[in-house]
């Protein structure tokens, strides 16, 4: 094949990985991988480092819309980034040690778990519950609901904080954003509203890929030939994604589709690590 | 009390204004080299096989950042490629610091030692990803 052919095969599926990727709240990263190793037979490490690039790309691109709403939570993004980019600086070092095969299975886990949580119905819920130490910490603040602002609390911030330190390995080990965890942890155990984590989650993982990157680069996992298609092609679709989702509320049966599509990746990222064709 | 609370919001408005343009300009900027780096390499290399099955790390003139300058400035579409990548990697970082001046100026002690935290890791990550 030659590169330029290959260029346009991965900008075309990138803009859909991207696209997808906005419409569903999953992130592009994860698509990406399975389609540069699966579909061109990339080698893992390069398909990691192209995803860890374009996963900087549409969080901070998304993330300048979101912090200029004032939804965005700047105090509790900046605290939890000291536990996501200490996990993920120890999941780059760790990344050295496993073997691709550890690195398919944990993916594809990592896969399915973020299809079911995208399935997930998304409740907001607001808790007036204000703990000791997020006071300490200032975390407790307000949004804006249809104009109004908001009051809202932050509890179980230890808990919060050791789901991030997970979340940010894992991103350090696999290459994307983790937004799945990230919201996990903010949205299920520190009980911050919906809204307010998943914005502050896309603000994190920037920061959360970047502390990552820096290795990744050194130690020559971003190729440029490679990187530079993902970039353009994940950011223009999260870009178009973005827009569809302003003029079209309801993305249900997409979610379905999309979590049955990934989960069918997850399991052919699994197989072929476990029989050694990655 | 009342006073103080309204004049930090305020500030916390402006740190969101500025930080969402500094987001912004970032990836615009940053893709745009990308792009010009890519149309380079293509014109050039487009033609060549791409194989990229097994790892072999990057070529030798795109390694460290002294290299990658001298060869954007010749025009070498990987280079210019890679030094998009880097502003791309610097912009997320650069939010850190700008986080942090703006704590500064609103004289939030804890919040500046966290911000330089965060900054801490970051470098302590590349300085190991140049030891190993």
């Amino acid at each position: 094949m030659s590169v330029i052919v290959f260029t346009l095969i991965v900008l075309v599926g990138s803009y859909f990985a991207g696209l997808l990727g906005s419409l569903t709240g999953l992130g592009g990263g994860v698509v990406i991988i399975p389609l540069l190793t699966l579909l061109l037979h990339v080698d893992i490490h390069y398909a990691i480092g192209a995803a860890l690039i374009s996963v900087i790309a549409t969080s901070s691109g998304s993330a300048a819309a979101y912090v200029k709403e004032g939804i965005t939570n700047i105090r509790i993004g900046m605290f939890l980034e000291i536990a996501t980019t200490a996990g993920a600086f120890t999941g780059a070092i760790l990344a050295i040690y496993v073997s691709v095969k550890f690195i398919a299975v944990l993916f594809g886990t990592i896969l399915i778990f973020s299809a079911i949580m995208s399935l997930r119905e998304k409740k907001e819920h607001i808790t007036g519950a204000k703990s000791f130490l997020s006071r300490r910490l200032r975390l407790d603040s307000s949004y804006p609901v249809e104009g109004e602002m908001v009051e809202y609390g932050v509890t179980n911030i230890a808990g919060g904080f050791f789901m991030m330190l997970f979340a940010g390995i894992i991103s350090g080990l696999l290459g994307i954003g983790s937004g799945a965890l990230k919201v996990l942890a903010m949205d299920g155990i520190m009980r911050i509203p919906f809204k307010v984590s998943t914005t502050t989650s896309n603000f994190m993982i920037g920061v959360t890929a970047a502390a990552s990157a820096v290795v990744y680069l050194q130690r020559g996992y971003v190729h440029p030939v490679i990187a530079m298609p993902v970039v353009v092609g994940v950011l223009f679709g999260a870009v178009s994604g973005s827009k569809i989702l302003v003029h079209t509320k309801s993305s249900g049966w997409l979610r379905w589709v999309f979590a049955i599509v990934v989960t069918v990746l997850a399991v052919q990222v699994i197989y072929n690590g476990l029989t050694g064709k990655l | 009390m009342d006073k103080e609370h309204k004049h930090k919001r305020f500030k916390d408005t402006d740190m969101q204004i500025v930080i969402g343009w500094l987001l912004r300009i970032g990836v615009y900027v940053s893709i745009a080299v990308v792009i010009i780096g890519g149309i380079f390499f293509l014109y050039r290399h487009g033609r060549t096989v791409a194989d990229y099955r097994s790892f072999k790390g990057i070529p030798g003139f795109v390694q460290n950042l002294g290299d990658i300058m001298h060869n954007v400035v010749l025009f070498r579409g990987q280079a210019i490629i890679q030094f998009g990548i880097i502003l791309l990697l610097a912009t997320p970082i650069l939010r850190v610091i700008f986080s942090a001046i703006g704590f500064m100026l609103e004289k939030d002690y804890l919040y500046i030692f966290i911000s330089l935290l965060v900054l801490l890791i970051i470098i302590a990550s590349a300085l190991s990803g140049s030891a190993g």
